[in-house]
């Protein structure tokens, strides 16, 4: 592959893909993600690659390994482009059905959706329940895309913005369509992403970094890696414009050590797009150098902590430093340093397309665009889902979700993994948005959105997630070490029937101290989920202790006895 | 020459040289702020968090680490509050849970009115404020003793291999640790790593 040396030859080069894919033939999209490849997708891939095969080149079918489509708890997933007609549940003995229906423009009734109470059938995506009240911009390239050949993320309009971004727009020009755009940081806090880039800009110094931060890493949350794993290029074109926005010419993927099929189709992508001309020096002719590296973690919670993380991609252990001074300031060796998650960086790419006005016109007035959510927990529908900012939780929940598995009433929903915090039931029709969550204790976080039913023990979910913490927790600071491993203590008593008087007091104390004194995220939110344990259910906590109190009172009776 | 501020640290008008940290500042101006991490020949560390102040800017209060926490001018700081004194308890207790006897904790648990037996207790002694860790290698530059593990399972230790060559005619660290767990790691490690080193002699020669 000669480097591409021009925006025209980009062009050039889109156009002869297009061409050679006229007319489109059918194509089976097997879904490869985390969910699907642990239910043995990739047996159906073989059986299906094999059923192409036997019927040769002429029969005209295409066969496409995919990344996360979205739908988990029915995989393996198939999907039928052009036609999107979906297949749920996908054994290998389903191929040679599914290949011939494929080629004569039919469906596989027995494999479409069907609604559990009607037995209504949904043949194609855009009516399945699931998909159908999601918008996925971001995840709709998903089914037609391999992650492994960068030809189809340019045949569905790949490194058009950047081109457009380099050609057309000066780095001050992008900057400003972000911040008119008003994205925020989908990593956790919610940070305008425009204004973090103009402090990196303006920080100074000669050298300056952009970085990835793919390090996702609690329990329930699984949509960065549903984008990344799935649609590389999509991460990586955001990555180019934001360097050449910010003025960095070397840029940091920071992921973990443990996910071999995400670092493949990192390492392979970046591969790709430098044999492009679309990485490297001189980025599509245009006198932008810009190389990426890939970093990984050592397996640990806390080096997602974007202070902590670029101690460890200075080679040093992954311990957070105070950020009296921004990382946007002083970052990897003192330099200033941008790091955005990787939602964050596939936002980017489409608002320099389609432009800052068409993705502020999307969610509410603080939070704009559509977010991923990774839906889990009891409930009937679990998956990744996107949605625009604004849609009410019960739409998620209910509608996409499928309400819970046992039909058994909700008790709660809770935002944001170990560092978030649970609402009731009754405010199930609170809107997704940064700030009106927050307010109520449940801050979107990542996007992870567990769904718990009325079996569910409050206390129980508040004790996991902190010793969770206190295992992934680096151990630096005392009020995140001891505060957290005290709660833990607490909390376990309750659970254990062996509450006792001053529970509640030992455990707000404990809350207020490592909320106000950690010395990084980790800790500050670490009692998150406790205060909305707190906040909402508190009488369930207070019956709990009784419990233990009831008992120690009756072991005095009997010895006073 | 550094430059110089102005800053009020409990009602007092405190001028400070512009590299300084508010720590720094308050304890040359004669005001005390307690620490347990903290030792001026060495990086200021941020761990024990026992050194947090309370901080006032345009009416809005804030609580940072005065250690790391750079003077500024203007800068209007409280070393004492109720919210500082609260965070000074907990962290306290928390710590006593270790270590109850340590004579620092217990000083300090009387000025702050903190509850020995508020928490469980874990009578592990070290309270991880790294002082042994950090001399070692900032100022020794041997890095014989080290943290291990992380999370509530941290904990200091001894490097058989480099503590064996490096240990014996140094031990400057045991003065500093607040609790003497350093000089009992370094002895059990020396009895692990090297049964009946003592009884032979060898160590005197070393």
């Amino acid at each position: 592959m000669t480097p591409l040396r021009s925006a025209a030859e980009l062009e050039q080069f889109r156009a002869a893909i297009v061409s050679s894919r006229e007319p489109p033939k059918p194509c089976i999209a097997v879904c490869a993600g985390a969910a699907c490849h642990g239910m043995d997708s990739q047996r159906v891939a073989d059986a299906l690659e094999a059923e192409v095969a036997r019927l040769g080149p002429a029969a005209g079918i295409e066969l496409r390994v995919t990344g996360c489509h979205g739908y988990c708890a029915k995989g393996p997933n198939v999907v039928v482009n052009p036609t999107e007609v979906c297949y749920f549940e996908v054994r290998p003995e389903d191929a040679s059905a599914i290949v011939a229906s494929a080629r004569d423009g039919t469906v596989v009734e027995r494999l479409v959706y069907a609604d559990p109470e009607t037995g209504e059938k949904a043949r194609h995506l855009s009516e399945v329940p699931f998909y159908k009240h999601q918008t996925r911009l971001l995840l709709g390239d998903n089914t037609r895309i391999d992650p492994m050949r960068i030809d189809d993320y340019l045949a569905v309009g790949g490194y058009a913005a950047l081109s457009k971004a380099l050609f057309e727009m000066t780095p001050e020009q992008v900057v400003d369509e972000i911040k008119r755009a008003h994205l925020r940081g989908r990593g956790g806090g919610g940070f305008p992403a425009g204004q973090k880039w103009e402090t990196a800009k303006n920080a100074p110094g000669d050298e300056r970094y952009v970085i990835v931060n793919a390090h996702e890493g609690e329990p329930g949350a699984f949509m960065d890696r549903a984008i990344f794993t799935g649609n590389p290029h999509k991460v990586l074109e955001g990555l180019i414009i934001g360097a050449y926005a910010i003025g960095s010419h070397q840029g940091y993927i920071y992921t973990r050590h443990d996910s071999p099929q995400l670092i493949k189709r990192i390492e392979h992508a970046l591969a790709q797009a430098e044999a492009h001309g679309l990485l490297g020096q001189d980025i599509l002719g245009s006198g932008f150098d810009f190389n990426v590296e890939l970093h990984f973690d050592v397996g640990i919670f806390v080096s997602g902590e974007s202070s902590a993380l670029m101690r460890s991609i200075e080679g040093l252990p992954p311990e957070p430093r105070p950020k009296y001074i921004r990382t946007s300031v002083a970052g990897i060796r003192d330099k200033p340093s941008n790091l955005n998650n990787v939602e964050t960086w596939a936002n980017v790419a489409q608002i320099i397309e389609r432009g800052a006005d068409w993705y502020a016109g999307i969610g509410t007035e603080g939070s704009k665009g559509t977010k991923l959510v990774s839906l889990s927990g009891h409930v009937v529908n679990s998956g990744v889902v996107e949605v625009p900012m604004g849609t009410p939780l019960r739409r998620i929940v209910e509608d996409i979700g499928g309400g819970t598995a046992q039909g058994k009433p909700i008790k709660a929903v809770h935002f944001g993994g170990p560092m978030g915090g649970s609402i009731p039931a009754r405010l199930i029709d609170a809107r997704l948005d940064f700030d009106e969550l927050a307010k109520l204790g449940a801050p979107i976080g990542a996007g992870g959105l567990l769904v718990m039913d009325e079996d569910t023990d409050m206390v129980e979910v508040a004790r996991y997630f902190l010793e969770w913490l206190t295992q992934e927790s680096c151990g630096k600071c005392v009020p995140c070490r001891e505060g957290m491993w005290q709660t833990v203590r607490v909390l376990d008593n309750i659970t254990k029937g062996k509450g006792r008087q001053g529970d509640i007091e030992r455990l707000q104390d404990l809350n207020e101290v490592t909320s106000a004194a950690c010395l990084c995220a980790l800790g500050k939110t670490a009692a998150d989920p406790l205060k909305s344990m707190l906040r909402y259910f508190r009488p369930e906590v207070e019956a709990q202790i009784a419990r233990g109190e009831d008992r120690d009172d009756a072991a005095a009776g009997s010895t006073a006895r | 020459m550094n430059e110089v501020v102005v800053m009020q640290i409990d009602g007092k008008e405190v001028k400070a040289s512009a590299d300084m940290t508010v720590l720094q500042a308050a304890r040359a101006a004669g005001i005390d702020v307690p620490t347990l991490c903290h030792h001026e020949k060495l990086e200021p560390f941020g761990a024990c968090r026992l050194c947090m102040v309370e901080l006032e800017t345009r009416g809005r209060l804030s609580w940072v680490v005065s250690c790391l926490y750079p003077v500024a001018q203007g800068l209007v700081v409280r070393t004492r509050s109720e919210r500082v004194d609260k965070i000074r308890k907990v962290i306290l207790e928390e710590l006593l849970a270790h270590a109850p006897n340590a004579p620092e904790l217990v000083a300090m648990a009387k000025e702050y009115r903190a509850d020995p037996n508020r928490f469980e207790m874990d009578p592990s002694f070290c309270v991880l404020c790294g002082l042994c860790v950090r001399y070692c290698a900032e100022i020794r530059g041997k890095h014989a003793v080290d943290f291990i593990e992380r999370g509530a399972a941290r904990e200091i230790s001894f490097i058989p291999e480099i503590a064996a060559t490096e240990c014996w005619g140094c031990q400057e660290c045991f003065a500093l640790c607040p609790t003497s767990y350093a000089q009992a790691a370094y002895f059990l490690t020396e009895a692990l790593a090297f049964p009946g080193r003592r009884k032979n002699g060898a160590a005197t020669a070393g």
